[in-house]
């Protein structure tokens, strides 16, 4: 019996732990540790991002690009899931595939497809032109417009589940009543469906502000370096400047602010309703 | 559900979302038929050209060995340390079992950024550096809590009595493991197995840092060819990976189906 349970623990649980640990958890600490030591022992890193303006503004347009496209990806999210958990079950149908196609798409097409939409002698700009509506071509990339359409397009999905878990447990019974009761379909979607999907809505929220913050790819991409916001920025400290301390400074105080949202995430909403 | 099947208004919005979905995709397709040297629109010039020069060029198709051999690796790995973490929790439901789900995840809420970081941190200080088994590594770390979600999930549908039934005929627990429970969850480890050939295939953040001259993955060389120069070949390959993912989406689709007339199977 005491053989069963050795083998339990140290063949079947622990090794994936352990390799986590090796991998991840002690680097974690190791980048702690160069916050503090590189370039020079002390509190410099961090003394540097928070006194120093160029940084403080790379922080702000993060936390405004990021809030506004969190904002639009909920939104159409929510529109998205609505349908794909009440529409006739065809339009269900299309909206599943719609939906999974793209987040199964790696994140580099998806980025080029804009680039090829949205650059000065792109699709949007020629149709536009052609159409008569503009004379010179709009700018749509390399600029925040091309960074929000992009991380919109990547976060709608990652909005969607949640949203679309919660409205599903949703009692169709409770928005019978409501009609039994006399309430017209605008009051009983924000009195009776909006307040029951919250948790959904929140959510949905988190995730995508969450992950919106540590994600630079698509911003690299359609910013063209103009719109350096908080993980390109790392990015750029460690692969061009190989400015070490600063680039691990910054990782660790997104990482606290991150915790700190999904300690929040986890307070307001209990997430095993998201994962049933 | 008559009380909220949405109006016409709304339908409408809903399929302008999903153009704005499918839109990025649809546009690469005729850019890659193109016959021109640069990225254009195709004007009666169409051509299979970025086709041909995808299919004959070395370093295109040695990316795509590399991230094939990476992504095949990094499924095997993540697969086996995943099922047998979860089974051992199924078995042993330690005290402990909140703490150490929990910890296994962490990599999937940390910001790719700092996974990249930290991993780049792990890969130079034990030599693994623009390595394969450096990258297969990093890769699993990204890739293995997605693995572990699978598979719990495949066990939560287990009902615990065979457990108990193969423990009191004597089965030995690797009898009990590999005769009881693995012909139970093949379903879920093979949807943890293909979770991470996908999720190793397409991975570029953690790649772009724990690799430089030596390993060119797939993503790695698209990333490159998009900041310096973009050839039509990328559109080629794009295309190339969209066709691939469609089918895998519709299998998926039709295997769920069958499953699902079968009963009993899990979504």
């Amino acid at each position: 019996m005491s053989k069963r349970r050795i083998i339990e623990w140290c063949v079947f649980i622990a090794p994936l732990p352990l390799l986590l640990v090796a991998a991840y958890l002690l680097p974690l600490l190791g980048i702690f540790r160069w916050s503090f030591t590189s370039p020079t022992p002390g509190f410099g890193n961090y003394t540097q991002i928070f006194t120093d303006p160029a940084i403080h503004g790379i922080l702000l347009r993060s936390l405004r690009i990021c809030l506004v496209v969190t904002v639009i990806s909920v939104m159409l999210a929510y529109l998205i899931a609505y349908h794909w958990v009440f529409g006739p079950p065809w339009r269900q149908r299309i909206i599943e595939i719609c939906v999974l196609i793209p987040f199964w798409i790696s994140v580099l097409i998806r980025a080029f497809g804009w680039l090829i939409i949205l650059r000065p002698r792109g699709l949007m700009n020629e149709w536009l032109m052609s159409a008569g509506l503009i004379g010179e071509p709009l700018a749509l990339v390399r600029n925040e417009v091309g960074v929000v359409i992009g991380m919109v397009h990547f976060m709608v999905p990652f909005a969607i589940f949640p949203l679309v878990a919660v409205m599903r447990q949703i009692d169709p019974r409770v928005m019978a009543a409501a009609r039994g009761l006399g309430a017209g379909p605008i009051r009983r979607f924000f009195e009776v469906f909006l307040p029951l999907s919250m948790p959904g809505v929140v959510g949905a929220f988190f995730i995508v502000f969450i992950f919106a913050l540590g994600f630079f790819i698509t911003p690299a991409i359609l910013g063209g370096g103009r719109v350096v916001m908080i993980a390109e920025y790392v990015f750029l400290q460690m692969s061009q400047t190989a400015n070490w301390g600063l680039g691990a400074a910054l990782s660790v105080v997104l990482l606290i602010f991150v915790s700190i949202m999904m300690w929040v995430l986890l307070k307001v909403i209990r997430v095993e309703r998201l994962v049933r | 559900m008559q009380g909220q099947s949405p109006g016409r208004t709304s339908a409408t919005f809903a399929y302008l979302a999903m153009l704005f979905l499918l839109l990025p995709l649809a546009a690469v397709v005729p850019v890659s038929f193109t016959g021109r040297r640069f990225l254009s629109m195709p004007e009666g010039d169409w051509s299979l050209r970025h086709y041909q020069a995808l299919a004959t060029s070395p370093e295109w198709l040695g990316s795509i060995g590399t991230s094939f051999t990476i992504a095949v690796a990094c499924a095997i790995v993540s697969t086996i340390l995943a099922t047998l973490f979860s089974l051992g929790i199924w078995y042993r439901r330690p005290g402990l079992t909140p703490v150490l789900v929990g910890f296994v995840l962490l990599p999937m809420a940390v910001p790719p950024i700092i996974s990249a970081l930290v991993l780049y941190f792990f890969a130079t200080s034990i030599d693994l550096y623009d390595t394969v088994p450096g990258v297969v590594i990093a890769h699993v770390v990204v890739a293995v809590p997605y693995a572990v979600v699978t598979i719990l999930v495949a066990l939560t549908q287990v009902d615990r009595r065979i457990e108990l039934a193969a423990r009191n005929l004597g089965a030995s627990i690797w009898q009990t493991t590999f005769l009881v429970l693995l012909p139970n969850i093949k379903l879920g480890i093979a949807s943890a197995a293909f979770l991470s050939f996908i999720l190793s295939w397409e991975e570029i953040a953690v790649t772009l840092f724990v690799t430089s001259f030596e390993i060119i993955t797939l993503p790695r060389r698209i990333w490159s060819g998009l900041r310096d120069n973009i050839d039509p070949v990328i559109a080629a390959v794009s295309v190339f990976l969209i066709a691939i993912t469609v089918t895998a989406i519709v299998i998926r689709m039709i295997v769920q189906a069958r499953q699902g007339r079968a009963g009993g199977g899990q979504t």
